[in-house]
């Protein structure tokens, strides 16, 4: 099979790139391992009740006229499909419903989006702590309201949306743990004209901490030594009993596929993650490979879907013409967001689980790092950090930066995993029986 | 631990250790666990100790239970269907056979 | 400018430049191992952990007597270095089967075996019929196709990566001094050795930096006309032990995982992975073990091996610069024991083993025309 463009990943970035593509006479493949479109900010879209759309606004019902043009468009969509292999010459794998199969195309749109930065303090793996954007995602998809006292732990704009929610939905928010200090809007002021054009998002960021304090939720800035304990949160001075604790530190792109395909990434200190080497418009080093939305860096849901259309745009052969513009009005936000918001960037604790898969604390790794592990690569044969079906998500960043730390480097010169196919789940009999040419097995 | 929103409505049953669990449609399997006030999912393979969902969006595999006799899928990333059966390893091991 | 001095530099801190460091530190010399950094070519990193010993040696029976001391040595090598690191390399033997896909492969072995059988004593692999090998291995459904194996108890296999970590951490133990980062430029007389960290001198070097080796090797007037082959390895999720053995590219680790290997590829320095290679290997592994096909892949990898012309090992000392040694070959793992026995008398003292010589780089010399 092989089509025009390929896309990976159907939220806001993916479905503007595939109506926006197809409109321009595309043949279009859209592969995202969720059952519906939507990805992580209009996740369950198509399904929402007036109840929940009541609790998440109007940001997110905006995605139900992009869900729905995206079902009319003429293109074909793959839902619950996992790519996970990527090639640069625009060969694709992927799995659906217990197959396998590849699909090339001319050129191939990562749009991958995001995930939650894994916020390693001690006890995060237990029962009971979650990411605050999974609670959103239960939320979403299934009208999961938690029962029992939460407490909100982090930074980010993320957090405090997902603290309104709760509350909306009829939640008990005890407290919001926030560990960025009073400090951190003093450094984005030198920011602000440049900012002007999303100041509406930035008068949101004050009035939901407002709406939070005024319910009644107990604030804390600067917080240090987070654990959690299974009943409770502990930090520096404190202790607050909760059932469950919603952890959140912004969110990093999902680089996997792009680094698996092969592209250079770049470490982006503002939010200490790192994104695809890409221009403005999505290009990379590789003609096939483009990259719209969360997966080039973050920059929110309305800066995703006109990437996407951009992106769609230039596999057309279509000048982009004023949807530069608008992006670029987008991003200007960004900057200021980015001081506001900076992850805090507290070390692990020593005994805090940092490779959940391998059960390897961060302790250990500072141990590998006196022993002569350099990088996350050694890391992986001296601590087997990495190792486990995660393949590195939940530990990579956190790992670099302990290394980092250690070492007294920058984490761009840290490093980080290699990543190497499958990036999602794919079974030994799957692979066996796709179509295609097999090597040669040797003897040792 | 999670209540449900009045709107939506129960109209697929699966079947959680031999339990039956009626849940909703577009529900993930993990979705329909936490509901039924299921917290843990699986005990850890190296250190034992108890795990559950963390990201809901397929990247921690911390969810991966048994699914209609696979053993270690991601509970997040599989949607519920009638009939469906989950059955949770808490011994950490599976079996090779 | 000049970083420090020692007993013995060892340029490459793999699996054969830890094994001998790790044995030179033993006997109180003050060794100093250099290495690249996070990222290099590492066949330590990326092998399949099989202490092998059947089929090693065909065309040079030094190498199988060789192997076959290592694997021997093996038990009390991991005991020490567990006593001493606290590390278990988790090595054990239970033998180790080929299995045999039809009846043409049975036939290859069986011939292979025969031949090596001939070669010289001590050879102890043996073919087993299926109902055999079933017998052998209860936990195990074997495909149709599965006529048998070539079995030997000799063989057995370790976690690479631990065993790398323990040698390491040996070394330290017992004050060797380890300096990654450091990849050596050039190697002068005396011996002055250029690094990207410094320079280090010493009166004895020994080459182990594996397929960094070749131009090294030059400029201390040995020839190692070694190349890198590409070897592709599967791992799966972890899984209840059933594999009570080794089966050649077939091995369940100790955490459960099953590793499937390899494929052999001349493709010069290029470590990526192949779609190809990857479904060749997983057609293979479900052929013989059926039960594979329910298995997740974890995840893939590919690695250089090290491979002399004749495949079998070269260790040698520099004519024009005496105090240069060279150790390099595949089955660096299998022959980390012994390497760590003995390797140190030769280099530190001048006692080479016996018939040592059937490994000098100089059986590639290409004889004068007849
Ligand atoms: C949990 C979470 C909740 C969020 N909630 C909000 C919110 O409420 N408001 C807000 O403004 N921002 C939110 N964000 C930020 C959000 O990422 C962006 O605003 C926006 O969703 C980015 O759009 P996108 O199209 O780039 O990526 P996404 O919306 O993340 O879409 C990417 C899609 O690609 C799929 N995918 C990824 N890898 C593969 C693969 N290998 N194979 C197949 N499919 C794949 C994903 O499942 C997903 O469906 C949230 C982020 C996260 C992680
Ligand atoms: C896929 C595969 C499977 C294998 N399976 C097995 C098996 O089952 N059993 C077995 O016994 N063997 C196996 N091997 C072979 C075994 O891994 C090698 O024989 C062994 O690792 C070689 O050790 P080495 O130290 O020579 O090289 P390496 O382990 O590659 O180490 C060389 C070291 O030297 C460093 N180096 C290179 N150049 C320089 C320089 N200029 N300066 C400083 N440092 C330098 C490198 O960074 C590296 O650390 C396998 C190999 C592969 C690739
Ligand atoms: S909850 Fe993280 S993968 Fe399922």
């Amino acid at each position: 099979m092989s089509v025009d463009l390929v896309i990976v990943g159907a939220g806001p970035a993916g479905m503007a790139a595939a109506v926006e593509a197809a409109e321009h006479g595309l043949s279009v493949t859209v592969l995202d391992d969720q059952p519906e479109p939507g990805g992580q900010i209009y996740r369950g879209i198509e399904r929402a009740g007036p109840e929940l759309t009541a609790i998440l606004g109007e940001e997110y019902e905006a995605g139900r006229e992009l869900a729905a043009d995206f079902r009319s468009a003429r293109i074909d969509y793959l839902p619950n499909s996992a790519v996970w292999r990527l090639d640069a010459g625009a060969r694709i794998a992927f799995s659906r419903e217990g197959s396998a199969s590849t699909v090339s195309a001319r050129r191939v749109l990562i749009a991958t989006g995001a995930m939650e930065r894994p916020m390693p303090i001690p006890g995060a793996e237990r029962p009971g702590v979650m990411g605050a954007g999974a609670a959103q995602v239960l939320l979403k998809a299934s009208g999961l309201v938690p029962a029992g006292r939460i407490v909100l732990a982090g930074s980010g704009p993320l957090l405090l949306l997902v603290g309104c929610q709760l509350l909306d939905a009829g939640a008990e928010v005890a407290a919001v743990l926030e560990t960025t200090a009073g400090g951190d809007y003093l450094d984005a002021a030198p920011t602000l004209p440049r900012a002007l054009a999303g100041w509406r998002d930035l008068a949101r960021g004050v009035a939901m901490k407002r709406r939070l304090r005024r319910a009644g939720v107990a604030f804390r800035s600067g917080v240090r030594g987070l654990a959690a304990t299974g009943q409770s949160v502990r930090f520096d001075g404190g202790e607050i009993a909760c059932d469950l604790l919603l952890l959140h530190e912004g969110v990093v792109p999902q680089t996997h596929l792009s680094r698996q395909a092969g592209l250079a990434h770049r470490w982006r200190p503002e939010q200490r993650h790192w994104a695809p080497v890409a221009d403005a418009l999505g290009r990379t080093a590789e003609e096939t490979l483009l990259v719209a939305g969360d997966a080039g860096g973050i920059a929110g849901a309305r800066a995703a879907s006109l990437s996407g259309r951009v992106a769609a745009r230039l596999a057309a052969g279509v000048d982009p013409g004023r949807l530069i513009a608008a992006l670029d009005r987008e991003r200007a936000m960004r900057p200021l967001l980015d001081r506001l918001f900076r992850p805090h960037t507290a070390l692990p604790a020593d005994e805090a689980l940092v490779c959940r898969c391998e059960s390897v604390t961060a302790g250990d790794i500072r141990q590998a790092v006196r022993d002569g592990a350099m990088g996350p690569n050694q890391l992986k044969a001296f601590a087997r950090v990495g190792m486990g079906p995660c393949q590195g998500r939940m530990c990579g960043l956190a790992a670099a930066e302990v290394i980092a730390s250690e070492r007294g480097l920058p984490v761009e010169e840290v490093g980080s995993f290699r990543i190497r196919p499958p990036v999602k789940p794919v079974t030994l009999g799957e692979l066996a029986s796709m179509e295609g040419e097999a090597a040669d097995a040797e003897a040792l | 631990m999670f209540r449900r929103l009045p709107e939506r409505k129960a109209s697929v049953t699966i079947e959680i250790d031999g339990e039956p669990v009626s849940t909703a449609p577009g529900d993930s399997v993990a979705a329909a666990m936490l509901a039924a006030g299921i917290a843990v999912f699986r005990h850890a393979p190296v250190d034992g100790g108890l795990r559950g969902p963390w990201c809901a969006m397929g990247v921690c595999f911390e969810c991966l239970v048994e699914i209609d006799g696979e053993p270690n899928r991601q509970a997040c990333m599989t949607p519920v269907r009638e009939g469906l059966r989950v059955a949770r390893r808490t011994d950490g091991s599976e079996p090779g056979r | 400018m000049l970083e420090g001095t020692a007993d013995i530099i060892v340029i490459g801190g793999g699996m054969v430049g830890a094994a001998a460091a790790y044995g030179l530190a033993g006997k109180g010399l003050d060794v100093l191992m250099l290495d690249e950094g996070d990222d290099a070519f590492r066949a330590a990193r990326g092998n399949f952990g099989l202490v092998w010993v059947q089929t090693k040696g065909f065309g040079l029976q030094r190498y199988q007597e060789w192997s076959q001391e290592s694997a021997d040595l093996y038990t009390g090598f991991a005991e020490e270095l567990e006593d001493l690191t606290g590390i278990d390399i988790h090595h054990e033997r239970p033998g180790g089967a080929i299995l045999c896909l039809g009846d043409g492969e049975w036939e290859a072995q069986r011939r292979l075996n025969d031949a090596m059988a001939d070669q010289g004593g001590g050879y102890h692999a043996r073919m087993v019929e299926r109902a055999e090998l079933e017998r052998m291995a209860p936990d195990v459904r074997f495909g149709q196709e599965v006529v048998g194996a070539s079995f030997s108890e000799k063989d057995g296999h370790c976690g690479p990566l631990y065993l790398l970590r323990a040698l390491h951490a040996g070394f330290r133990a017992r004050g060797g001094r380890y300096r990654p980062g450091a990849r050596v430029r050039s190697i002068r007389r005396g011996f002055r050795v250029e690094t990207d960290a410094g320079a280090f001198e010493a009166p004895k070097l020994l080459l182990a930096a594996g397929n960094g080796i070749p131009p090294l090797a030059a400029q201390v007037g040995l020839n190692v006309p070694t190349v890198p082959e590409r070897g592709q390895v599967l791992v799966t999720e972890r899984v209840e032990r059933f594999m009570p053995m080794p089966m050649g590219n077939l091995r369940q680790t100790a955490e459960g995982t099953v590793m499937i290997g390899a494929t052999q590829e001349s493709v010069g320095f290029d470590t990526g992975t192949t779609l190809e290679a990857a479904r060749g290997l997983a057609q293979r592994a479900i052929r013989a073990l059926p039960a594979l096909e329910r298995l997740r892949l974890v995840r893939s990898w590919a690695a250089l091996r090290v491979i002399p012309p004749d495949r079998c090992p070269i260790y040698d000392e520099s004519e024009s610069h005496p105090g240069a040694f060279v150790a390099t070959m595949h089955s660096g793992v299998t022959l980390a024991a012994v390497h760590a026995a003995r390797l140190p008398d030769w280099i530190a003292e001048g006692r080479a083993p016996d018939g040592f010589e059937a490994f000098s780089a100089r059986r590639f010399d290409v004889p004068a025309a007849a």
